[in-house]
């Protein structure tokens, strides 16, 4: 079975026809009224969820409405519309890996109804004309909105404040600030940067990564990489870095946010300045939940990311740290790039993974199904808390009347094999190709309108 | 045997013993007026060379040659490798040669398991990065064994840079499967964080170990990595893990000393302990031809080799 294909073929448990509109044309995206049918709510109960002009009508046992889309989705979970924290779209300027209208599909294929493209594309998004151009292509594809971070610094070089202000006055209200594939090291500037967007209600988020400490860096420094000789990224450089900017963040009274954390040393340190009421957060990427750096004895490329891919130990304390709250959300790091970038030596290859399709599903297999979270909790964790954190409010809310009618449905009963070539994304590189995964993503809906039914695009 | 000799630590010890033994049976050949066999007649081998290592090659190209195979040697200078044609296409290249075997050496570590996915021939590691050097573990064991008459309890000292040295790893992987007891000397910084993990003793004191050692072996030291910190000054490396005439001394009347060269005489060996007669440095050379054309031999699958 595909990944994407499965509605076509499965005959088990009923999932053919889950989520296919009952109306005499098919599914049509352009019906302004949707009935949900019997979808388990986070919290476990199922109900009825109406869907008219964009928002949640009404919720209850056995609605009704004229003329409405009905959707069976007896069996399928509820959850509000993902969000991410921290997804590459590549465009501007890697058309080839990635562009908005392909990344924000895949997105939409993965539950997600709203994602922050990283500032790392070329040029840079480090004015107010690049985080605009990213926002209206997010716009025109649709699918999900996109929310554009903000370069701390100008062309992420690390020398110079970007202009933050202008860019969270433009028409993308940017919030989240980072300088994601490159850490903000200077402590100075970074005391800077966490000061100056309290005027708005900004928050940095950093990549932590000591540089001196991963020059050359290739795998995680221990076992693996002294065994297969790759050179060592040792987890201290990440967590001094966290150490650090805790400790700024606090000294200045700002916002804190932590990208991709992936050692059991950061979620010490993350939990010890929670403890204290400092104003920090942090993501946990699908990828460090689910994989050790064992994987890299076979010197695929496709396992190569930053930060590495750790231990089963710092694996067993991600999990941990995200169950109790102290990391705050997942987040994807979803990062396209085309397979020459891949198909290549460990040392040459491109950093990253793609991730928006799967991050439910491993997130089902690495917290749901390990009983260290309920829905309930994936929802806080995938949706309600990254929305929170970045400053949405179209976003992250609970399924009641009146909210706005972003969410997805999900059949958590399924199991298929990751298949790379079914996916929209422009780009192939994901670790879990081959991989049996549970859960397949039915319908996402944005605003009312469906830009996923029945497992497959709009 | 497997397909390839990538690691020494995919060698089970029949595998390693076949391969000494074999070894052995093709040094004899060597000593005779034809040195010529024709058991590799119609095999290519391709000497694939992104890195410069004319002693790697001239050994690889004698053994698959006294074994009358077809050699091609192809390195990375001035070839398309320069212009950024990638391994994979490289690898393409030997496929539609039909090369039967491909001897790798890269700067990058696991190049040899990416070139095994992508070509049908065997693959021979002759050195990936700061990974692994099988034949040159094959070639020092086969010189302890022809030296000490035995490795089983062997107590072997491997001193200098660990971190960086695929001699090092694929020494310690081999010699732990032949049963030799292998104790890895150097400072600190230059060895691997999780060595304590490895089959094998460690220590940062020469001075004590090298008494307790039948064989020492001292690895070439790279005078760049002073300036990344690994070491104050050559002066003191040398001072400090640097086998001199009065630590040679030391050493048991039967040990012998092993590098595998280039030798940077006066850092990590002196010049009248490079020429003693229990230095086994051209030995190794000599016999490192042998090795390789046992593993040729045995991995391309020739006749069989004649009385």
């Amino acid at each position: 079975m595909t990944e994407m294909g499965a509605s076509g073929t499965a005959s088990a448990a009923g999932t053919a026809t889950h989520g296919a509109a009952e109306t005499p044309d098919g599914p049509r995206r352009a019906a302004a009224t949707w009935l949900i049918r019997g979808a388990r709510s986070a919290s476990g109960e199922p109900e009825d969820l109406l869907i008219r002009d964009g928002v949640i009508a009404e919720t209850g046992r056995g609605l009704a409405a004229a003329g409405a889309a009905v959707i069976d989705a007896d069996g399928l979970i509820a959850l509000p519309g993902l969000v991410d924290l921290h997804t590459h779209l590549r465009e501007p300027g890697r058309e080839d890996a990635e562009t908005v209208a392909t990344g924000t599909a895949a997105a939409a294929l993965g539950g997600f109804t709203a994602v922050h493209a990283m500032a790392n594309t070329e040029p840079a998004a480090d004015t107010a004309g690049v985080v605009e151009q990213v926002w209206r292509l997010g716009r025109q594809a649709g699918r999900s909105d996109v929310y554009p971070v903000g370069a701390v610094t100008q062309g992420l070089a690390g020398a110079q404040l970007a202009e933050l202000g202008a860019m969270a006055d433009s028409a993308a209200r940017v919030r989240i600030f980072s300088d994601d594939g490159r850490c903000v090291s200077d402590a100075l500037l970074m005391r800077r940067a966490l000061e100056y967007v309290k005027a708005f209600d900004g928050v940095i988020a950093q990549h932590a990564q000591e540089p001196r400490l991963t020059e050359d860096a290739q795998l995680n420094e221990g076992e693996m990489a002294g065994k297969l000789g790759l050179a060592g990224w040792p987890a201290v450089a990440e967590e001094a870095v966290i150490a650090r900017d805790c400790l700024l963040a606090a000294h200045v009274d700002s916002r804190l946010h932590i990208c991709h954390v992936s050692t059991a040393g950061s979620v010490e340190i993350i939990r010890w300045a929670k403890s204290k009421g400092w104003r920090v957060t942090a993501e946990v990427t699908p990828h460090h939940l689910l994989l050790t750096d064992e994987l890299a004895a076979s010197y695929d490329p496709v396992y190569k990311v930053n930060p590495p891919l750790r231990t089963a130990v710092d694996v067993t304390a991600l999990r941990a740290g995200l169950a109790d709250g102290t990391i705050d959300c997942v987040a994807t790091d979803h990062a396209p790039h085309p397979a020459e970038d891949k198909e290549t030596e460990w040392a040459v290859a491109a950093f990253g993974m793609t991730g928006l399709e799967t991050a439910l599903r491993v997130v089902q297999e690495a917290m749901v199904d390990t009983g260290l979270l309920d829905w309930a909790g994936v929802a806080d964790r995938m949706s309600v808390r990254p929305a929170l954190i970045g400053r949405l409010t179209g976003h992250g809310q609970p399924l009641r009347a009146g909210a706005a009618a972003c969410l997805t449905l999900y059949d958590p009963s399924s199991r298929a094999q990751v298949d790379p070539s079914a996916s929209p994304s422009k780009s192939r590189n994901t670790p879990f190709a081959g991989m049996a995964l549970p859960g397949r993503v039915i319908a996402t809906f944005l605003r009312g309108s469906p830009s996923v039914i029945d497992g497959k695009l709009t | 045997m497997n397909r390839h000799l990538i690691s020494a630590g995919d060698l089970t010890r029949d595998d390693a013993l076949l391969i000494l033994d074999t070894a052995d049976e093709l040094a004899r050949m060597s000593d005779r007026p034809i040195k010529k066999l024709p058991t590799l007649r119609g095999r290519t081998v391709v000497n694939l060379f992104f890195e410069d290592s004319t002693r790697t090659r001239i050994s690889f190209e004698a053994a698959a040659k006294r074994l009358s195979a077809d050699v091609i040697n192809f390195s990375a200078k001035g070839s398309s490798v320069a212009k950024g044609e990638s391994l994979k296409d490289t690898a393409q290249t030997l496929e539609a040669m039909g090369a039967d075997g491909v001897v790798i050496r890269h700067s990058a570590s696991g190049a040899p398991h990416r070139l095994a996915g992508w070509v049908r021939g065997s693959v021979v590691n002759a050195g990936d990065g700061t990974h692994e050097h099988p034949t040159q573990a094959l070639l020092d064991a086969f010189t302890m064994r022809r030296r000490l008459g035995r490795l089983e309890g062997l107590r072997v000292t491997i001193v200098g840079d660990i971190l960086h040295s695929r001699v090092a790893r694929s020494n310690v992987l081999l010699l732990h499967t032949l049963g030799a007891d292998v104790t890895l000397v150097g400072p600190p910084t230059l060895q691997p964080v999780a060595v304590d993990t490895w089959p094998c003793a460690v220590s940062y004191d020469l001075t004590a170990t090298v008494p307790k050692s039948d064989v020492i072996m001292m690895l070439r030291v790279q005078q760049e990595r002073m300036k990344a910190a690994f070491f104050p000054s050559v002066r003191e490396y040398s001072r400090r893990y640097g086998l001199d005439a009065a630590r040679m001394g030391m050493l048991p009347e039967h040990a012998i000393v092993m590098h595998p060269g280039p030798m940077n005489r006066g850092v990590e060996i002196a010049a009248e302990v490079a020429d003693a007669p229990r230095s086994t440095v051209v030995e190794q050379v000599a016999n490192g031809v042998s090795v390789r054309m046992a593993v040729l031999y045995l991995l391309l699958g020739g006749m069989a080799v004649p009385a």
